[in-house]
C-alpha cells in the first residue's frame, strides 16, 4: 500500500459530494443499490485499511456486521434504547472485540488470525442464539424507525467518508509507515523497534468499530432482525472480494471493486440462483489467478509499461 | 460421565483422521486448504449418494474414493496450486494465495454439491445401538472409528517406516535441506497434498454414516479440522490424535452438558487457550 496523496483525498471529495445527490435522482430498485454500494464501501475500505498494508486477510467482517444490527435490534426492542444509543454502544463493543481477538491472534503468525475469523461469525451466532433462547426468551427483535433507504444512505455515505479519511491520515501517518513496513517485511519492521503487534491490533480495531457502525445502520432496514441474517458469513467473503478485485494497494481500490461486483451478483442472483455460490468461487480464482493486484494495481502496471515505451 | 466420554472418542477417530489429511496438506506441502471441509463433504456425498441410488455400502464407497479423490487432489495441486507455490516469493505470499485459491475452490464445491443434493445428506445405515463400557452408542459409530483408526494406524506406519514417508516427514521438517539431500520436494508435496486429501474424503465419508450433513457445512468441519491441526501443533501427527480425542470429548461434553449448538463456541474455546497459552501447539516446537 502506497502513501496517499492530497490529490487523492480532493478526488474523494469530489466523488463523496457527487454521490450524496444519489437519492434525489433515483429511487426503488437503484436506491437499494445505492444503499448496498454505499455498505459495502464503507465495509470494504475499512477492510482494506488493515488488511491492505498487513495482507492479513480477515474474514470478521460478518461478525462485527451481525454484532452492530444484533445489538441494535436487542436493545431497541427489549430495551426500548433509541437508534443512537445503540449505534454508539455497537461501535464500542465493535471495537472492543476486534481488540480482544487483535490481542489474542495477532501476536502470532498471520495463518492464526485467518483461521480464527473464518469461523467467528457462525461462532457468535451460535452464542448469540443460545442466549437468546435459554435467557431472553425468543421473542422477535424489531427494529422500527422512521428512517427510509435515503436516510441509511446518506448515513451510511457519512461512514464510508469518515472511513476514508481515516485511513487518509493513518497512511501519512507514523503508524501508517509503521504498517508498510510490517506489510514489506514483519521481521525487519520489529528489528527497527516497530511494536508490530500493537500496530496492527490498533488497525485492527478500527475495522471492528466501523463494521459495527455499519451493521447498526443497516438494521432499520431489515425491521426484523434475525441472527441468521445478520451474521452470514458470506458478507465476510463479499468484502474480501470486492476489496481484493479493485485492489488492496490502494486505499480507493475497494470502491473500484464494489459497484460492479454488486451489479454482476445482483444480475447472476436474479437469472441463476442456484448458481450464484459457484460465480463466487470463480471470482475467487480470478482474484488469485490474474489480478493478484486488482483492477487498480493492474491499470497501473499497464500504466507504467505504456510509460517505459514511450 | 463415561457417556460421554465414550462417544467423545468414537467421535474423536474421525476427527483425528481429517485432521492428518490437513496436516500432512499444511505441514508438508504447505498449502493451507480452506476447502478441507469441502473435500469431506464431498466425500460425505459421494457415501450418500451411492447408498440412496444404489444400496452400495459406505464403507465400500470408502475404498472407492480413495482412487478418485487422491486422482482429484493431485490434479488440483499439480494444476492449480503449484503455479501459486512458483510464484510466491515468501511464506506468507504462498499462505494468502493459497487460502484465496482454496476458498474459491471450496466454494465451487459448495455450487457443485447444491446442484446435485440441496438438502440434507440423510440416510440411516447400520443404526442399531449397541453398549460399549455400559453406555448405549450406534453400530455405525463404532464401525467408523474402528476403520479410522485402521486408515490413520497404516498412515502413521507408512510415515516412519517407509522410505516415502520419511521423505514427506523430511519435507515437513524444511523444504530447502531435503531438497539438498536429493528428495524431489514437488514430487513429494504433490503427493502429500494428494494423500491428505483422500483421508480427508475418507473421514467425511465414514462421519456420513453417524452424522447428516448438508452441502454447506464443510466450513464447519475445516475450522474443527485447523483448530485440532494447531492445538496438535503443525506437522505432529500424534499431536493432532491426542488434539481430535481432546475436542472430541470436550465438544460431546459441551453437547450433551449446556447445548448441542454450542459445540463451535466450545471448539473456539480451546482455541484461544492454545493461542493465549501454547500457540506452537501440545506437541509442537518453539518456532526460533
Amino acid at each position: 500500500m502506497k502513501r496517499a496523496t492530497w490529490a487523492e483525498l480532493i478526488w474523494a471529495g469530489v466523488i463523496a459530494v457527487f454521490a450524496a445527490i444519489w437519492p434525489f435522482i433515483s429511487n426503488g430498485y437503484w436506491l437499494g443499490i445505492g444503499v448496498d454500494v454505499m455498505m459495502y464501501v464503507a465495509l470494504a475500505t475499512s477492510w482494506v485499511l488493515f488488511s491492505g498494508p498487513t495482507h492479513y486477510i480477515s474474514l470478521a467482517s460478518a461478525a462485527f456486521f451481525g454484532v452492530g444490527g444484533f445489538l441494535v435490534g436487542s436493545g431497541m426492542s427489549d430495551y426500548n434504547a433509541s437508534f443512537w444509543s445503540m449505534l454508539a454502544l455497537s461501535a464500542v463493543v465493535g471495537a472492543l472485540l476486534a481488540a480482544l481477538i487483535g490481542l489474542a491472534t495477532l501476536r502470532l503468525s498471520g495463518v492464526y488470525f485467518v483461521i480464527f475469523t473464518l469461523g467467528l461469525a457462525e461462532m457468535i451466532r451460535n452464542l448469540v442464539s443460545w442466549v437468546q433462547n435459554n435467557f431472553l426468551g425468543s421473542r422477535g427483535l424489531y427494529v422500527l424507525t422512521d428512517f427510509t433507504d435515503k436516510h441509511l444512505y446518506w448515513m451510511l455515505l457519512v461512514t464510508a467518508s469518515a472511513v476514508y479519511l481515516l485511513g487518509w491520515i493513518i497512511s501519512r501517518s507514523r503508524l501508517g509507515f509503521a504498517l508498510r513496513i510490517i506489510g514489506g517485511d514483519e521481521t525487519v519492521a520489529r528489528h527497527v523497534g516497530i511494536n508490530t503487534a500493537m500496530a496492527k491490533v490498533i488497525l485492527f480495531t478500527t475495522t471492528g468499530f466501523f463494521g459495527a457502525i455499519v451493521g447498526a445502520i443497516i438494521a432499520p432496514r431489515w425491521s426484523y432482525i434475525e441472527p441468521n441474517q445478520v451474521f452470514s458469513p458470506q458478507l465476510s467473503f463479499f468484502v474480501v472480494i470486492m476489496a481484493l478485485l479493485g485492489g488492496s494497494g490502494r486505499l480507493w481500490g475497494p470502491i473500484v471493486g464494489v459497484i460492479p461486483f454488486l451489479l454482476i451478483w445482483n444480475w447472476v442472483d436474479a437469472n441463476f440462483p442456484n448458481q450464484s455460490i459457484l460465480v463466487l468461487g470463480l471470482a475467487f480464482l480470478l482474484i488469485v489467478y490474474a489480478l493478484p493486484n486488482g483492477v487498480v494495481g493492474r491499470i497501473e502496471e499497464l500504466r507504467a509499461r505504456m510509460r517505459g515505451q514511450s | 460421565m463415561i457417556d460421554i466420554l465414550v462417544s467423545g472418542l468414537l467421535l474423536s477417530g474421525t476427527y483425528a483422521l481429517v485432521a492428518m489429511g490437513l496436516n500432512l496438506q499444511y505441514g508438508v506441502a504447505r498449502i493451507m486448504n480452506l476447502a478441507n471441509g469441502e473435500v469431506l463433504v464431498l466425500g460425505a456425498l459421494a457415501a450418500f449418494w451411492l447408498y440412496t441410488t444404489s444400496q452400495v455400502s459406505p464403507l465400500l464407497t470408502v475404498i472407492l474414493v480413495i482412487p478418485v479423490s487422491f486422482i482429484g487432489n493431485w490434479l488440483i495441486y499439480r494444476f492449480l496450486l503449484t503455479p501459486l507455490v512458483r510464484r510466491s516469493k515468501t511464506q506468507g505470499a504462498l499462505e494468502v494465495d493459497s487460502i484465496l485459491a482454496t476458498f474459491g475452490m471450496s466454494f465451487i464445491m459448495i455450487g457443485v454439491m447444491v446442484s446435485i443434493e440441496g438438502g440434507f445428506f440423510a440416510y440411516k445405515y447400520l443404526s442399531e445401538p449397541i453398549q460399549i463400557l455400559g453406555s448405549t452408542s450406534s453400530l455405525n459409530r463404532l464401525v467408523a472409528f474402528i476403520v479410522a483408526l485402521i486408515i490413520g494406524g497404516g498412515l502413521y506406519l507408512w510415515l516412519n517406516l517407509s522410505r516415502p514417508g520419511v521423505a514427506v516427514r523430511a519435507v515437513s521438517v524444511s523444504t530447502e535441506a531435503s531438497g539438498l539431500v536429493g528428495i524431489n520436494v514437488p514430487r513429494m508435496s504433490a503427493l502429500a497434498f494428494a494423500l491428505g486429501g483422500t483421508i480427508t474424503a475418507v473421514g467425511g465419508a465414514l462421519i456420513s454414516t453417524f452424522i447428516t450433513l448438508d452441502a454447506s457445512i464443510g466450513v464447519v468441519f475445516t475450522m474443527k479440522a485447523l483448530i485440532i491441526v494447531i492445538m496438535g501443533g503443525v506437522g505432529e501427527i500424534r499431536g493432532s490424535i491426542v488434539a481430535a480425542v481432546i475436542l472430541g470429548v470436550v465438544e460431546t461434553a459441551v453437547a450433551t452438558l449446556v447445548d448441542p449448538g454450542l459445540t463451535l463456541a466450545s471448539a473456539y474455546f480451546i482455541f484461544i487457550l492454545i493461542l493465549l497459552f501454547r500457540p506452537q501447539g501440545l506437541f509442537g516446537r518453539r518456532a526460533t
